[in-house]
């Protein structure tokens, strides 16, 4: 590893200028994906700002309903905490099922955002990545591809964004609050990562000298019934084939809100509109669901290794509503 | 008189004597050792092509790099005599790789320059400064291509009793005649050990003399080895591995962090650390070779095996033949007069395989073992009654008796604990409370009980207590504990006042820990040393009975005696070998495929059991192992470049507590009379045999399809869920 300065900021405002001040710093929150890139000699900073002091582990009620999580509360705190469970549990059971205990406690809201990519040719310097190195090349392309994304792909990287409470997120329509010595700026949660087209190193829209502060969840009635299912290859610590992260309202056994989001197949948490459209007004059958699923994957390119997410990414979607409509209390 | 309690001792639930060191973090790893002041941390740079040269190589930027002492190339690395040697775990075709001895690069992640430096991040940081470039040659890559061109094992494997083509009668004829018939193909990845100590090694040199602090299940062969490399006589060489973080073979053969702490360690004339990283125990260390199996059964419309062919071929590199006896269970298991096997290797540009928990049987059991459930299917029997039917008291390759075989017992009793009868024969008809698909699967699992010569010392001493000793190792299984409790048993000494000390080549000669058969071979030499030492304790005061500890506090100085063992010829009279019977019961979801393992119950016929509670957790080891090559590990390799892919524990998935559901193992009640003086025939490996098979033939029994490639994905198994 090379070696760095390490700076603890006291305070946002010195976290704020000495990453304006320095080009190549990184901000540590808990650690788990950061470090581990240092390691492999993926990241390199010049400096390690670590932001763990800042007060920003707040999880508050705002006026209204919804809820203000501050970019340093720890991921199982999140999910721990009664607001999220009573209203939006899709986030709750997201977080629980991503990484292992130990992981949880330590990764923060911030840090789970900007975590990047699983892509294992990402993390093989001896591979050529266009992430990692703009116009060397996507391995991945005609290799191993089984943990990329079908939605969202593009000629220079197909790489999956490996978060699940990411997932939930932008099912549920959150804010990113983010902080620069220029000010602070709200960027809606799906606009927050990009998609890769021809520049897949730019992840997300932070600026490098911009500090993650907040993450603010408006109040959604539909997030009462709601539900987070992954699909993985065992039954704990192991990232999404395919996640579903749904909300679901009936009335009169008509869909009044639904929500829906993907993970493990897109380029970024998916947020599936296409399929929120299909289901908007439309009957709450497994017949429906099945169509809004099929409607949303149309867009999706299969390689040999990960075309079956295609397929299996409907399955989810459709088991997860059907629960959900079982578990709604307004339906006969 | 014997305190009865002692005499008890072996066949009781003893704990790991080492248990409370381990926990408490007081056990002393490799790489934990202290060589005294001046170490410094060696870093290893891998090969990025699978065959080629080296073109150039350039250290400046890391020579100059902060706390950096040394660069080591093979353009600067001393030239070492690399003297002929093969140990037992060597394959005895080919040559190792000289380490930075020349240019040449046979495979991806082969080391080619060591940074070493004052700090392990020093050293790191330095080693990725150095750039090399190859001239790159032809490789091949590609499984299927190195298949195309795979070869018999080899005349010095030929020696060692390894044909490549066996088998008895007319297969083929056998075949074309049987009124009923399968035939399928089997895919088994690649898998690699995985333990959760990488290995590491610690060298020092002084006054000529390298000690070596190692990681390994062979301390005896890693000073062989190190003396050949460097052209030592043997005694100027000590290696030290008292504890060893699971190693499942991968601690068979020393690997290349040993040679090159040495080297460096001499280069720079101070102590030198090398450890892998998580990345390099998959380019560096062996693996279970990836295999592909052909397996065709006949029958009559009882169910009585008419022929068995069963091929198969498995990688290895192109420096060295790695081969290993995955088809002989296929002449032995079961009673048919007309058996083929033909086995190959297929030399691919990568590092030599080694042997892995089970090696041979883990592979070739799981192609038979699924296949005699597509017969069993095929004939439309029961499973469970398809394997006594040609259940066998005569080993049929050699024509000799089993020295004892239990296997229909073990059938039975898993069967029962398992609660076989209540499973519907038709696949699909069974579900849990939660709807999901349950199939019940089975198989059998095997494994040879073997002997080799062993030595121990038992030195009692003046207070009444005793220290055995001899140079094995103990990767996890017990042996610590076993030891202690044959040794306490032939004492007559409390278990307390005993102690085994294992892992130092100045201990007397121990076998290579590994081949399920510690117990059988230092477990007699153990007996047989505790047993003179007592009795010349007892002679020295004339005696020929009385309470040791006594006559030790009598005769006031220490009594010592150093046995070596051997084993007669009583595997030539007797077939010996460990037969078991393993149960899966799984849990499909019928949407999403996903394929979960509520239990699997085993029953094993071992011989006599030495420690219940260490045995029983070996075999429940060795399922999970079992359950991981089924539901979810492989090494991928990129058949572009032969590159391993997915080298890390986030993407070679191991089984995690969710994953295990309820394991039960058993031992069936077994007296083996012929195979050593304990009695006892192994139980390191057997747990994992067959387990692969259970599941796949589980999940069959579930969904109606057979998943002939391992691991059991959820993209293998989508589509098949009867809804
Ligand atoms: C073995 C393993 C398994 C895992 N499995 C899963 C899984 O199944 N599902 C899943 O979702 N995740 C999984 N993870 C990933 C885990 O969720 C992330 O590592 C974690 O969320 C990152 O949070 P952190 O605080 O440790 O981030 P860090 O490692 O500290 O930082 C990550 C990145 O975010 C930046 N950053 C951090 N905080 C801020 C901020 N406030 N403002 C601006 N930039 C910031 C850092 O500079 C860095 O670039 C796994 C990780 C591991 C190691
Ligand atoms: S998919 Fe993206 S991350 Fe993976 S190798 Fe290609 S460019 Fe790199």
């Amino acid at each position: 590893m090379r070696s760095f300065a390490y700076l603890s900021a006291p305070d946002i405002d010195t976290a704020l200028h000495a990453v304006s001040a320095e080009p190549n710093a990184k901000f540590l929150g808990g650690g788990t994906n950061l470090v581990d890139l240092m390691r492999e000699e993926i990241e390199q900073p010049d400096t390690v700002i670590d932001i763990t002091r800042l007060p920003l582990a707040e999880v508050a009620e705002l006026p209204g309903g919804g809820v203000r999580v501050g970019a340093l509360v720890r991921n199982s705190h999140l999910a721990a905490h009664p607001l999220i469970r009573e209203r939006y549990p899709v986030l709750s059971q997201a977080i629980l099922h991503g990484a292992s205990g130990q992981l949880r406690n330590m990764a923060t809201v911030g840090g789970n955002l900007l975590q990047r990519t699983r892509c294992v040719y990402f993390y093989d310097t001896a591979s050529p990545c266009n992430k990692r190195e703009p116009g060397a090349g996507c391995a991945a392309a005609e290799g191993f591809h089984r943990n990329t994304a079908v939605l969202g792909t593009s000629e220079h990287c197909l790489a999956a964004h490996p978060s699940d409470m990411c997932v939930a997120l932008a099912a549920l329509d959150a804010a990113v609050e983010v902080r620069s010595v220029r000010g602070v700026r709200r960027i809606p949660v799906t606009d927050f990562h990009r998609l890769p087209g021809a520049t897949p190193h730019v992840e997300s829209d932070l600026a490098p000298d911009e500090l993650v502060t907040a993450v603010e969840i408006p109040p959604l009635r539909a997030a009462a019934n709601s539900r987070y299912r992954k699909v993985r290859d065992r039954a704990s610590y192991a990232f999404a084939l395919v996640s579903v992260a749904a909300a679901l309202e009936v009335e009169d056994g008509r869909v009044r809100t639904a929500r829906l989001a993907l993970g493990g197949v897109g380029t970024r948490p998916w947020r599936a509109r296409e399929a929120e459209r299909v289901l908007a007004d439309a009957p709450a059958t497994e017949e429906a669901f099945d169509r809004a699923a099929e409607a949303e994957l149309a867009a999706a390119v299969g390689r040999p290794d990960n075309a079956f997410k295609i397929d299996l990414a409907r399955r989810t979607v459709t088991a997860v509503l059907r629960r959900l409509l079982t578990t709604d209390g307004s339906t006969p | 008189m014997t305190s009865t309690a002692a005499a008890s001792v072996v066949g009781q639930p003893v704990s790991r004597v080492d248990g409370p060191l381990k926990v408490a973090g007081g056990a002393t790893y490799a790489a934990e050792f202290d060589p005294g002041p001046g170490l410094c941390h060696g870093a290893i740079v891998t090969s990025t092509v699978a065959s080629g040269r080296i073109a150039s190589i350039d250290t400046a930027a890391a020579e100059a790099a902060p706390g950096v002492v040394a660069v080591l190339t093979h353009r600067n690395a001393p030239v070492l005599p690399y003297h002929e040697h093969k140990g037992l775990t060597d394959p005895p075709e080919g040559e190792r790789i000289h380490l930075l001895q020349d240019d040449r690069v046979r495979h991806q992640g082969q080391p080619v320059a060591l940074a070493v430096a004052e700090t392990l991040e020093e050293a790191v940081y330095a080693a990725s400064l150095v750039r090399v470039s190859y001239r790159p040659e032809s490789a091949v890559t590609a499984f299927s291509d190195a298949v195309a061109h795979a070869v018999p094992p080899g005349p010095r494997y030929r020696d060692r009793g390894l044909e490549g083509d066996g088998g008895r009668g007319d297969a083929d004829a056998a075949l074309g005649a049987a009124p009923v018939r399968i035939e399928a193909e089997y895919v088994m990845p690649r898998l690699n050990h995985n333990p959760i100590e990488p290995h590491g090694t610690v060298a020092r040199w002084s006054e000529g003399e390298l000690t070596l602090w190692d990681k390994t299940q062979w301390v005896d062969n890693v000073r062989a080895e190190m003396a050949a490399v460097f052209g030592l006589p043997p005694d100027r060489v000590r290696v030290v591995s008292p504890f060893v973080g699971g190693a499942f073979g991968s601690g068979l053969r020393p690997w290349a962090n040993v040679t090159l702490a040495a080297m460096a360690s001499r280069h720079v004339d101070r102590p030198v650390k090398v450890v892998l990283t998580r990345r390099q125990m998959f380019g560096i260390t062996g693996y279970r070779p990836r295999s592909t199996h052909r397996v065709a059964l006949g029958a009559d419309r009882d169910g009585q095996l008419l022929a068995i062919r069963h091929e198969g071929v498995s990688e290895t590199s192109t420096y060295e033949t790695y081969a290993e006896e995955q088809l002989g269970s296929s002449e032995y298991l079961y009673a048919c007069r007309d058996v083929a096997t033909r086995y190959r290797v297929a030399p691919r540009n990568v590092q030599t395989p080694n042997d892995m928990r089970g090696p041979g049987k883990v592979t070739g059991v799981h192609a038979l073992e699924c296949a005699m459930d597509e017969l069993a299917a095929a004939l439309d029997m029961d499973p469970v009654e398809l394997r006594l039917r040609n259940d066998t008291i005569v080993d049929q390759s050699t024509g000799v008796p089993f020295s004892s075989r239990s296997l229909r017992e073990c059938y039975q009793a898993a069967g029962e604990r398992f609660g076989w009868s209540r499973r519907n024969p038709r696949p699909g008809a069974m579900r849990d409370e939660r709807g999901r698909l349950v199939g019940y699967g089975c198989a059998s699992a095997t494994w040879p009980a073997m002997r080799q010569a062993a030595e121990a010392r038992a030195r009692l001493l003046p207070d009444g207590s005793a220290v055995v000793s001899s140079s094995s190792s103990d990767m996890g299984p017990g042996t610590y504990t076993s030891m202690t409790q044959v040794a306490a048993e032939t004492l007559g000494l409390p278990l307390e006042r005993v102690r085994f000390e294992l892992g130092d080549t100045r201990m007397p000669t121990a076998p290579v820990h590994g081949g399920s058969w510690t117990m059988a071979s230092l477990g007699s030499a153990v007996q047989a040393a505790c047993a003179e030492a007592r009795r010349r304790a007892l002679a020295e005061i004339g005696r020929a009975d009385a309470d040791l500890a006594a006559v030790l506090r009598q005769i006031g100085e220490p009594v010592e005696a150093t046995v070596r063992t051997e084993p007669g010829d009583e595997l030539r009279r007797y077939s010996a070998h460990s037969f078991g019977a393993v149960f899966a019961e799984v849990a499909v979801d019928p949407d999403l495929c996903t394929v979960r393992v509520p239990r699997l119950v085993g029953a094993y016929g071992v011989g006599r059991v030495v420690n219940p509670k260490t045995a029983r957790s070996q075999i429940t080891g060795g399922m999970v192992m079992g359950m991981g090559m089924a539901l979810t590990e492989r090494t991928e390799v990129d058949p572009r470049d032969a590159r391993p892919v997915n080298s890390s524990l986030a993407d070679y998935l191991v089984p995690v507590n969710a994953d295990v559901g309820e394991l039960d193992a058993v031992f069936v009640d077994e007296e083996d009379p012929h195979v050593n003086p304990l009695g006892v025939k192994g139980l390191g490996e057997i747990g994992t045999v067959g387990v692969a098979a259970a599941i796949c033939n589980a999940v069959y029994h579930a969904t109606g399809r057979r998943v002939r490639e391992l691991p059991v994905t959820v993209e293998r198994v989508l589509g098949a869920a009867v809804r």
